[in-house]
């Protein structure tokens, strides 16, 4: 067996406790050179991948795969990882204890995610999805001395228990019935035909899933958790944790329950048209900008959720852009939020009045994250969502795909509200200038070309995403 | 050379050497919004000459490759229905930039948004893949909010958002049935010229053609979906109503003709008696309203309504001779509204109000206002001579052939516009003059030169009106043709 081909994941484990224990010896006013190491650390596994291009193997008798699928993933999750961390130096140095171990979780997490996506079997899968969960517990209870951040922990490791408990036993019918937990040899079995004891299981991975990805009715936690957790935790939650997701579920659903799918078409379908409804819907309501954007993650994994019901290839092709373009737009506007907090510690949607006046260029950032989210043209969102809505519009569900965008109407008008604030409203009396520093603003221009270029020279990431999801289907 | 990419990116390029000049130097600002709005006249008057009708069809094609597995592809060119198009969109910048020259509160973001605007707007018009055709319509809204929710007037904020609101709605529209369009079987294309040559089902046709039809006549201002246009415009600045009522509302109207009825003849065939029915509560409600009205911005913006609904009504009759009318007349209103608009916003500057009955005898002050504004008033009501005598007098005759009685109750909307029109003229420019008014003074330099530019198209329109019936068309026969084939 060929090692090598586990390289990266291997850095990565020894580069995260490399860094836990560098922590030990950095006096607290350097905790931050531990961003950097990270970031660094992550863009090194990036670059080990790129070794992998073009392998098609399974390693550890078919637990671990090595396919440009999971490849993909190996630029993908670095890639977040790095931009979370530099986003969250100067949050951390400013209200966090105990940074280092801070930094150390978003590595191991991106490892956890890593693996998520390499997963050929349904406990690999699991453990992995465990370490990341348990990794991101930690995380949003990490304001120790905000009662809504232990709150917030407390709430999603009391869910997340919950949901991983329907997630177990669902594997555990599975298992019974197949005898094994390969997704191939699920696949094998499926093509058997259909009982009562393979649709309970299949139904409760369904809702294990969906709580992870906080998918109506499984939702009712993200809110209060993205509210409590601290902002580059939200930030991270809302776009690594559901791009995680969603790619253990593309990959689970298009290898090993394909030929039953098409039962599922129906449930799906309405479990996606009301994520999106509710979560557009209620987000109006919000006045905290956390809780809004939490509310309009779940709308926007109502959208994914359009890609996973039709599960064709070209509909894999638009989970993977919408999720790219998704967190580039959602990661911009976060972190121009936390850009925001960082100088005011103000999070209700009315604090933002003329923003645009005292930080012009997290204004311009935020409100293009934000156009973009809602699908506007020249940003990423609306080409991701037009290659979405076409994909599901494709696969039969013309009438879900108008109900997609009939939401990103609503979702407009939500996100101008915030726009309002920040350019028409004028700006708190005695307010002036906020400083933002240049490392923020760095990566604000990082995300922001992306929103750019995925808007309107998507053909580049486009091609690397088929290559990515042809080992899905063939 | 790529005319039309040039086109289409001076602007933009425009927006983008603005955003790099720091905000303090105004002049400069205004300097360059000046030569690029320029630059994009001359290339539009360019294209417009250079554009031959005997040969019709698309001409200065170009292509450049996007997402070719889709069928996406950056294709421009025009016809003899967009090419007036783009000429109006480059007039009403051009003096839409001029009668800005004295905005001061943060000018370069107005600039930047304005030059957008303008941007997306030449997309549409120039676009021949219906991705891009879409992809650049929608542009168009996002720089309307914040224009007329920075830089408005009178309720601006519900304006706004009230605007946003209902064209997103119909390009919500639009959108799903684009989406359709895409998996019918026949298509996998978003090529308009390979669209516009395939027959796609009846039933089909039938189903979706009122998505284009409502989607993009909601910017048409098509009743009863219009009731975001006159508040809008009334809360825009100056520059913004003219683009808007100008050239925006010319998107969904040709909308409407490159994607509706090109793409689905039949369901045109169909469909076509219904716009004519709600065009004419267009032109009647519009003129009636605006007989009502006392701010002198709401009594353009309802006439708006009314202009528009015969420039749907020329469509309606499918005829060659109503639809170009109906194109005619999109140009000439385009340009007698931003003319309007422009002196209204003279006007408001000096005055600081625009109640139709503060005024009184404004001639004395602001003679060449007055002038222009009559100017703009006798187009409005169709005097032979100018560009809506022209446009009118084709639209009429085609109604006549084909819905003679929906032909006397155009007419009857014209009488009423002359109403209004004329009462407006004589209440605020001509009577008794009102001593309040002692200081006020005649338009700059700048202003006027543009409402002179504007006066100037009018008349020439109105006096030789060949060249462009000429083109207008060889654009329509085509299309027409296709129409005639199926139904």
């Amino acid at each position: 067996m060929n090692y090598w081909l586990f390289f990266p994941e291997l850095l990565l484990v020894g580069l995260a406790f490399l860094l836990l224990i560098a922590d030990l010896f950095l006096p607290t006013s350097r905790k931050h050179y531990l961003a950097f190491l990270g970031a660094l650390s992550l863009a090194g596994v990036a670059a080990a991948a790129l070794t992998l291009r073009g392998e098609k193997v399974s390693l550890f008798s078919g637990m671990f795969l090595v396919d440009d699928y999971a490849l993909f993933f190996k630029f993908f999750f670095p890639a977040l990882g790095v931009l979370v961390l530099l986003a969250s130096v100067e949050y951390a140095k400013k209200r966090l204890t105990h940074t280092g171990e801070y930094y150390g979780l978003i590595l191991i997490s991106v490892l956890a995610m890593m693996l998520m996506t390499a997963a050929g079997e349904l406990l690999t899968a699991y453990i992995s999805l465990e370490l990341l969960s348990f990794s991101l517990y930690i995380m949003a209870a990490y304001e120790r001395d905000n009662p809504k951040s232990s709150e917030a922990g407390l709430k999603y490791i009391l869910l997340g228990a919950f949901s991983s408990a329907l997630l177990l036993y669902g594997i555990s019918l599975i298992y019974g019935l197949a005898g094994t937990t390969s997704f191939e040899g699920i696949g094998r079995l499926v093509q058997g035909g259909n009982g009562p004891a393979l649709f309970l299981g299949l139904a409760l991975i369904i809702a294990g899933l969906g709580f992870k990805l906080a998918v109506v009715p499984f939702h009712m936690w993200a809110p209060d958790v993205y509210e409590g957790s601290p902002l580059p935790v939200t930030a991270y939650l809302s776009v690594a944790s559901k791009a995680a997701g969603f790619a253990l579920l593309l990959r689970l659903f298009a290898t090993a329950f394909a030929p039953l799918m098409v039962d599922w078409q129906g449930v799906l379908a309405g479990v996606a048209a009301v994520t999106m409804t509710v979560g557009n819907l209620v987000a109006i309501q919000q006045r905290n900008i956390k809780r809004l954007l939490a509310y309009s993650a779940i709308g926007q994994a109502g959208y994914l959720l359009l890609g996973v019901v039709v599960l064709s290839p070209q509909a894999a092709d638009a989970i993977l852009f919408h999720l790219a373009g998704y967190a580039a737009s959602n990661l911009a506007a976060f972190v121009a939020i936390i850009a925001y907090f960082n100088q005011t510690g103000h999070e209700d949607i009315p604090d933002y009045a003329g923003l645009a006046e005292r930080a012009p260029f997290v204004a311009l950032t935020l409100s293009i994250a934000l156009f973009s989210l809602a699908g506007l043209p020249f940003f990423a969102g609306f080409t991701t969502k037009f290659y979405l809505f076409l994909a599901a519009a494709q696969g039969g569900f013309l009438w879900l795909a108008a109900l997609a965008v009939l939401n990103s109407l609503i979702s407009l008008y939500y996100y101008l509200l915030i726009v309002k604030e920040m350019y028409i409203s004028p700006p708190p009396p005695q307010a002036g200038r906020l400083p933002v520093s240049i490392l923020l603003h760095g990566v604000l221009g990082v995300l922001l070309i992306a929103v750019f270029l995925i808007g309107i020279y998507p053909s580049p990431l486009l091609t690397l995403i088929q290559a990515a999801t042809r080992p899905l289907f063939f | 050379m790529p005319l039309l990419l040039l086109t289409f990116v001076t602007p933009f390029v425009g927006a983008v050497i603005i955003a790099a000049i720091p905000s303090a130097h105004r002049n400069a600002i205004r300097m360059v919004a000046a030569s690029v709005a320029t630059i994009t006249l001359a290339l539009a008057i360019y294209i417009f000459l250079s554009y031959d009708y005997r040969t019709g069809g698309f001409q200065f094609q170009e292509r450049y490759p996007w997402l070719e597995n889709l069928g996406i592809a950056f294709q421009l060119g025009v016809d003899g229905i967009s090419a007036p198009m783009v000429l109006l969109t480059g007039i009403v910048i051009f003096t839409g930039v001029l009668v800005s020259w004295y905005v001061d509160y943060r000018t370069k973001d107005f600039f930047i948004l304005l030059f957008t605007l303008v941007t997306g707007v030449i997309g549409v018009f120039i676009s021949l893949d219906l991705f891009f055709l879409f992809f650049f319509y929608e542009l168009a809204v996002l720089p309307m909010y914040l224009l007329i929710g920075v830089w408005g007037s009178t309720r601006k904020e519900y304006g706004a958002m009230k605007l946003v609101i209902y064209l997103t709605a119909g390009s919500v529209l639009v959108w799903i049935g684009i989406l359709a369009l895409y998996i019918a079987p026949e298509a996998k294309t978003f090529d308009l010229l390979r669209l516009g040559q395939m027959t796609f089902s009846p039933d089909f046709q039938r189903l979706f053609f009122p998505f284009f039809l409502l989607g993009f006549g909601v910017l048409a201002g098509l009743w009863p979906f219009h009731t975001w246009s006159p508040d809008g415009h009334v809360a825009a600045p100056t520059a913004v109503s003219m683009l808007h009522a100008g050239v925006l509302m010319k998107l969904g109207a040709y909308g409407i003709i490159r994607v509706g009825v090109s793409i689905l003849p039949y369901g045109a065939t169909v469909w076509m008696p219904v716009l004519v029915l709600l065009a004419t509560v267009n032109v009647l409600y519009g003129a009636f309203s605006a007989m009502a009205q006392r701010d002198l911005k709401f009594v353009i913006g309802y006439s708006s309504i009314s202009h528009m609904g015969y420039v749907l009504m020329g469509f309606g009759t499918l005829s060659v001779v109503g639809v170009s009318g109906a194109v005619l007349q999109m140009f000439s209103h385009g340009v007698m509204t931003a003319l309007f608009f422009a002196l209204v916003g003279m006007i408001y500057d000096r005055a600081h109000t625009r109640e139709i009955s503060a005024f009184g005898g404004l001639a004395h002050r602001m003679g060449l206002v007055s002038v222009f504004f009559v100017v703009a008033g006798l187009t409005s009501l169709g005097l032979p001579g100018l560009s809506g005598f022209v446009a009118e007098l084709l639209i009429f005759i085609g109604t006549f052939q084909t819905y003679p009685i929906i032909g006397v109750l155009a007419i009857i909307g014209a009488a009423v516009t002359a109403v209004y029109i004329l009462r407006l003229l004589a209440t605020v420019f001509f009577g008794p003059f009102n001593t309040r008014w002692e200081n006020l003074r005649d338009g700059s330099r700048v202003e006027l030169f543009a409402a002179a530019v504007l006066v100037g198209v009018l008349v020439y329109v109105g006096v030789y009106p060949t060249l462009f019936v000429n083109i207008i068309s060889s654009g329509v026969g085509p299309l027409l043709e296709r129409v005639a084939g199926v139904g």
